[in-house]
């Protein structure tokens, strides 16, 4: 390819991270920021066994969330022994090789992918990677992001560096204006649902389309955060003045002559036109409603205003015995409209919908309102910066006194990790990124929708259109 | 990491797409050390009945499958996590090969830097050995990595492809971080270079 041939996004940021190229093809990429959580000290530990040290510390950030509990900031009240080591661990593993950490009563600490981007740690044009298939979030930067295992973390903290076989590249274009009560988290659920949970595989997903445009950085990091539902390695979105509107200012974002000069850098970076994709997927956005899931996959996903959907009608026999198994765990009969199927337990927050934005969208709807009876609500934000907004913005009050938990920041019911999980056979609506069997807790039913559709499901104990509740 | 040449061992089938790792070890799992027995997570849930018993049609609870070393599943074997636990789960098993038409990226990576060989064949071939292993459980497959070959309980051969440095690691018993920090002067003059450029 001639040096003037259009380019991708991708591919800028590829080529400029490429080190060196081995004989089978296999590239050498610089990391330029590395992130690592409670869960990482496997990586440490390998480290450690071979008598190795960090290459570049200053390049990696570090925040307890897999682990936190969200009712308490303090380490020693962590229950369970294995629990608290892996918090000690992450700050002991830090403290040691001069990485910075934010410990658990930092106001700053949170959801890796959350503060990434929130300290202005994620830029533009950068290579990221983390121990976690969320890493694929920070591409809502213009940023090449990509969750890897812990072989592979130690690797990158050994030498900054990681071996890749350059990926394929899918445009996916959502066009037009999405209507009303309908944001980000439906338009991933909606193209998921649509290419499904291996329809990416291999690539490096690039959003684009006036849809996308028009999102705000919240809404650009929950759409590339499930870029790994669809399978792909990572999802980014250009760079442009809401990229620069949300960076400028933060703690690590460059600064005065440098910032003028990341801006010059980042202006170039987005796809050259005519540059070609490897695959194209083109959605109508303004065709978007509301989604929910019905079943264990992420591809599992209608539209609200529809119903579960029969396996017998569908021919291939594997899959009808895979839909089968998922009513059958999801406790729903074919045919039933998803509307009014009842929930017993709420959790707003994750690295998916834990910002400022969706806990605004969510206290809208929950505001003047009350928890249905039967249900348990949570609200969590997804970092202490985002609870310290909130709370300036009263909408904790809004919370607590429409009857939600309001908890401390960490991944919580998302995973479970910490151990706060739903009991075997309970409903969740959940703003969470994986309705897997299991996920929420053993039994656990699990059905994935956007804040404002969580918050509406909290109130009226039941999955709920939210646009009947908007505009009183 | 322990080196892989020849397999021939029972092979399990999972017939199942989709799977994903939250299957394969359970969240719960996750902060248990590598030095633990992961092999006891290993489709923890998954393979237990809602009373917490062992559901005794699930493959990996047949007796005619135990020590079974290869494991067979349709496409998308293992996608979403990254956590690297499902394969210390599978290897501590005794899986040392995973054979399916696609995986998820992460775990097919994860696989190789623990010994493990992830096989991609085509949906077809996978969805007749599937086939063939329900019908004869225990039946065996053989894994050759030096020839890149799979034989089919059939006797059927087939091809399939790897990176040609990922293998070579597999063979040996080699690991990239020791063949990397080789390459530290390079690493070093980007490293240089690219800081000045980003400031």
């Amino acid at each position: 390819m001639s040096e003037t041939a259009p380019r991708t996004l991708f591919a800028k940021i590829w080529d400029r991270h490429r080190i060196l190229e081995r004989a089978d093809g296999q590239v050498l990429l610089f990391v330029s920021r590395a992130l690592v959580h409670d869960g990482s000290a496997p990586a440490f530990a390998v480290l450690r066994e071979r008598g190795l040290t960090p290459r570049a510390p200053e390049r990696i950030l570090g925040t307890p969330d897999h682990y936190v509990p969200t009712d308490t900031r303090i380490v020693a009240e962590i229950p369970d022994a294995e629990r608290r080591g892996m918090v000690e661990a992450l700050a002991r593993d830090a403290a040691a090789h001069g990485i910075a950490a934010f410990a658990l009563d930092d106001p700053r600490q949170g959801i890796v992918h959350v503060i990434g981007p929130e300290q202005g740690f994620s830029q533009p044009g950068m290579v990221i990677t983390c121990p976690d298939s969320h890493t694929s979030t920070h591409g809502a930067l213009g940023a090449l992001a990509f969750g890897v295992g812990m072989t592979e973390t130690a690797h990158v903290l050994a030498t900054q560096t990681l071996w890749q076989r350059r990926p394929k590249t899918m445009r996916i274009a959502v066009d037009g204006a999405l209507g009303d009560g309908v944001g980000a988290k439906d338009v991933i659920l909606a193209i998921i649902a649509r290419i499904g949970t291996a329809g990416a595989t291999g690539h490096v997903i690039e959003y684009a389309g006036a849809a996308i445009r028009d999102l705000s950085m919240e809404g650009r990091l929950t759409l590339c955060n499930m870029s790994i539902e669809a399978g792909a390695r990572a999802g980014m979105v250009a760079p442009d003045d809401t990229t620069y509107a949300y960076l400028a200012g933060r703690p690590h974002a460059p600064k005065g002559r440098d910032w003028d000069a990341a801006l010059a850098r980042w202006r170039a970076l987005p796809s050259d036109e005519g540059a070609a994709f490897d695959a194209e997927v083109t959605l109508d956005g303004s065709a978007i409603a509301p989604m929910v899931t019905w079943g264990t996959s992420p591809e599992a996903a209608l539209p609200i205003t529809g119903a579960v959907p029969d396996p017998d009608s569908v021919a291939d026999a594997e899959r009808r015995a895979a839909m089968r198994r998922m009513l059958d765990y999801m406790g729903l009969a074919p045919g039933t409209p998803i509307e009014g199927v009842k929930v017993d337990r709420v959790f707003i927050g994750s690295c998916t919908n834990g910002r400022i934005e969706d806990l605004r969208a969510a206290a809208a709807v929950v505001r003047g309102r009350r928890v249905a009876a039967h249900v348990t609500a949570w609200a969590v934000p997804g970092s202490g910066l985002v609870k310290a907004q909130a709370e300036a913005e009263g909408l904790h009050q809004v919370f607590t006194a429409a009857g939600f938990a309001w908890r401390e920041a960490g991944c919580s019911m998302c995973l479970g990790t910490n151990g706060e999980i739903a009991a075997p056979g309970m409903r969740v609506a959940s703003t969470s990124n994986r309705n897997f069997m299991g996920r929420q807790g053993p039994g656990a039913r699990t059905h994935l929708m956007g804040p404002a559709m969580a918050a509406a499901a909290a109130v009226t104990g039941a999955i709920t259109d939210i646009r009947r509740l908007m505009g009183r | 990491m322990e080196p892989l040449r020849h397999l021939d061992g029972i092979a399990l089938p999972i017939a199942r797409a989709n799977v994903d790792t939250d299957q394969i070890t359970p969240a719960r799992f996750l902060h248990k050390p590598r030095g633990d027995d992961h092999g006891q997570y290993l489709f923890h849930d998954s393979r237990r009945q809602a009373d917490g018993s062992l559901d005794p049609d699930f493959p990996l609870n047949r007796a005619e499958y135990a020590g079974a070393r290869i494991i067979v599943a349709d496409h998308n074997f293992a996608c979403g996590s990254s956590r690297e636990n499902a394969v210390w789960a599978l290897f501590d098993h005794g899986f040392r090969a995973a054979i399916a038409p696609s995986f998820g990226d992460i775990f097919a990576s994860n696989c190789l830097k623990n010994g493990v060989l992830p096989v991609r064949l085509p949906a077809a071939v996978v969805a007749g050995l599937l086939q063939a292993l329900q019908e004869t459980p225990g039946a065996r497959v053989q894994v050759d990595l030096e020839r890149q070959t799979v034989t089919l309980p059939d006797g059927a051969v087939h091809g399939f492809e790897i990176d040609p440095f990922s293998r070579h690691c597999l063979l040996n018993g080699i690991d990239e971080l020791d063949y990397t920090r080789e390459l530290a002067p390079e690493i070093d003059a980007f490293i240089n270079r690219y800081g000045r450029e980003n400031r």
